[in-house]
């Protein structure tokens, strides 16, 4: 179970683009912050996202303390064959995560 | 101090006395400083990337938590009891229960809000210890039950036992605080639309919450708001479901009858 949401179109067609939309529940440590006892509050934000689109890399992020919380991200995908868009992502803590979501191309 | 129409200066009370007389003045009357006919709900206060962010149900971070408030709905306790098992279909059962929050609870004979609500299910029903306030688990079934009802027009009772709350409400809300020694009205009732540095002020209305706070870069609770409010004028904040949080959280209920709730909100 990962705390995401993923929004894909129902169907897509062979050779367009579709959008893929994300949202990762993820708190996005800076690492510039300090707790009430003044001690530094450690990094761990997500270091890197992938999108697989049936095992092919097609979507790649590097991401840093810059991003907000709770990572929203957009972008789109050439539809070419039904099958899967699976999802990975790991923060600086090596926790790792992941989704799917099914793709139909008519 | 001066508010738009020019007359209202007896509602920032600089004495005891004077306290004590306008409380009077308004349990007599029960006036409302701010005319229902001219509530305007925060969002009106926020900017087009705020508002397209809470009309958007995918770009509003708020629903990850309503996700998560959904499966722990269904999760049964240790001696079966999931919330769905006495409620059901949280989209039909949970309708209509947020906009009469909080509400005086004859068992407990208490004013409860929707989180102590939760947490008195959680004890006294499924046997399990109670969620801490401002927990993820918590706030995300705060908001999965508060979401049921969005849109709804919020109308809390103050009749009966949940008057004296409101009362204490009531007087919390337009007495002074902190060291710099100013009321919620005087900002929210006398000043709403005026800026305050950069920001436009609004009417302080509890209608979104929980909300996801911009500036919190979480999903917080109503509670929580008040008490930066509270940390903004340098009081003493109190702590998370103490008396006066329920108190002020009903009177504002109540002040912003007829509001449609939205939560999860998205402000600033």
């Amino acid at each position: 179970m990962a705390d995401a949401r993923i929004n894909v179109p129902a169907e897509c067609r062979r050779g367009e683009p579709f959008e893929v939309r994300i949202s990762i529940r993820h708190a996005m440590e800076t690492g510039y912050r300090t707790d009430a006892a003044g001690k530094s509050i450690p990094r761990n934000v997500i270091q890197r996202f992938d999108c697989r689109y049936n095992d092919v890399l097609v979507f790649s992020v590097r991401m840093g303390p810059g991003i907000a919380a709770n990572p929203y991200l957009r972008f789109f995908v050439t539809a070419r064959d039904s099958g899967t868009l699976a999802f990975d992502w790991i923060d600086d803590s090596g926790v790792r995560a992941s989704a799917q979501a099914a793709i139909k191309v008519a | 101090m001066r508010d738009r129409s020019g007359a209202v200066r007896r509602f920032l009370p600089l004495s005891a006395a004077l306290i004590a007389h306008t409380a009077t003045q308004l349990a007599c009357a029960q006036t409302r400083t701010l005319p229902l006919d001219e509530l305007r709900s925060g969002i009106t206060f926020a900017g087009a990337d705020v508002r397209a962010m809470q009309a958007d149900d995918f770009a509003n971070p708020g629903m990850l938590w309503v996700d998560r408030g959904e499966s722990l709905w269904k999760r049964a306790s240790p001696d079966g009891a999931s919330c769905e098992s006495c409620h059901g279909d949280a989209k039909a059962s949970m309708r209509g229960v947020a906009p009469r929050y909080p509400a005086y609870d004859t068992t407990t004979s208490r004013v409860l809000d929707l989180e102590a609500r939760i947490d008195d299910c959680r004890v006294r029903r499924q046997k399990l210890p109670p969620l801490q306030r401002e927990s993820g688990d918590m706030l995300a079934l705060t908001a999965y039950v508060a979401t049921q009802s969005r849109g709804l027009p919020a109308s809390v009772s103050i009749a009966g036992p949940a008057r004296a709350t409101w009362e204490r409400g009531r007087d919390f809300y337009y007495a002074r605080h902190g060291q710099m020694n100013l009321a919620c009205a005087q900002c929210h009732e006398q000043h709403w639309g005026q800026r305050l540095y950069s920001e436009t002020l609004s009417q302080g209305h509890g209608n979104a919450f929980p909300a996801y706070k911009l500036e919190w870069q979480s999903l917080g609770s109503l509670q929580r708001r008040i008490r930066a409010c509270l940390f903004g004028v340098r009081a003493q904040m109190p702590e998370y479901g103490a008396q006066e949080l329920t108190d002020v959280e009903l009177f504002l209920a109540w002040r912003g009858h007829g509001l449609t709730l939205e939560a999860p909100g998205v402000r600033r």
